[in-house]
């Protein structure tokens, strides 16, 4: 069984979520993970990075998203750690619910509960969060 | 190049935007966010948005394409949508917007659906 790992930091600025995903995106294919898959990923990996750099750090530059991947198998795990204070992922409503459907906001969770398996949030004990998310494929 | 490119056409009084590119967090939500906002500023409320051109959007793009419904209808006006890619119409799909937005295969039919 072949084992994989990649680690980038990103700047907490938007236009490095791409960047971000595009590495994310090689790093997929290199796993071997079919294309229907690979979308879905790149979705969740794009909206938690975004999720990491917008409300973990709050777009301060000093702070860094940190993006790690790992390939075990055909298995692969994905965590984004931000530098924040945190947040409660039971506090986000379902946007798919007919009250909430026409809010602007709070689908990048819903997303990325859709397209992974798993997704656990985990607050650290020096300091911000991480988002540890799974997929078979 | 820039993240979302726009262009504009007129179909009698429906205003078309081909777009080209992804509507994503930053420059692609603003670029769209824009071009609706100074559409209602002149008046034009009837507005299609030609995705075929678009082959990804994200939470914040979603969101986007919400809020110009929203700001659209609340002027009387109407946002329809045409061409969606498979990945769009899949995204619109999952998230249940295709319970709210009218989205049309041919341009044809999307403008008598103005009627």
């Amino acid at each position: 069984m072949t084992e994989q790992t990649t680690r980038l930091v990103l700047p907490s600025h938007i236009e490095a979520v791409a960047d971000g995903a595009v590495a994310a995106t090689y790093f997929i294919q290199s796993c071997g993970v079919g294309e229907e898959a690979a979308f879905g990923i790149d979705v969740a990996v794009r909206e938690a990075i975004t999720n990491a750099m917008v409300h973990g750090n709050k777009e301060d530059e000093a702070k860094t998203v940190e993006l790690t991947l790992n390939c075990l198998g055909r298995e692969l795990e994905i965590e984004v750690r931000d530098q924040g204070e945190g947040f409660d992922p039971t506090s986000i409503p379902d946007p798919t619910d007919p009250a909430n459907i026409l809010k602007t906001s709070g689908r990048g969770i819903f997303l990325m509960r859709t397209f992974m398996d798993e997704v656990q949030w985990s607050m650290r004990p020096e300091g911000g969060t991480t988002v540890r998310m799974t997929k078979k494929f | 190049m820039a993240e979302l490119n726009i262009r504009e056409r007129q179909a009698g009084d429906i205003t078309v935007l081909d777009m080209d590119g992804r509507i994503t967090i930053g420059e692609g939500s603003v670029a769209l966010r824009s071009a609706i906002r100074r559409l209602l500023e002149e008046g034009k409320k009837n507005i299609l948005l030609n995705l075929a051109g678009v082959g990804y959007i994200d939470s914040s793009g979603i969101g986007e394409l919400v809020s110009s419904y929203t700001a659209i209808k609340n002027q009387e006006g109407q946002l329809k949508l045409l061409s969606l890619t498979e990945k769009l119409r899949d995204l619109l799909t999952i998230t249940k917007l295709l319970t709210v937005f009218d989205a049309y295969e041919t341009e044809a039919d999307a403008l008598s659906s103005f009627k």
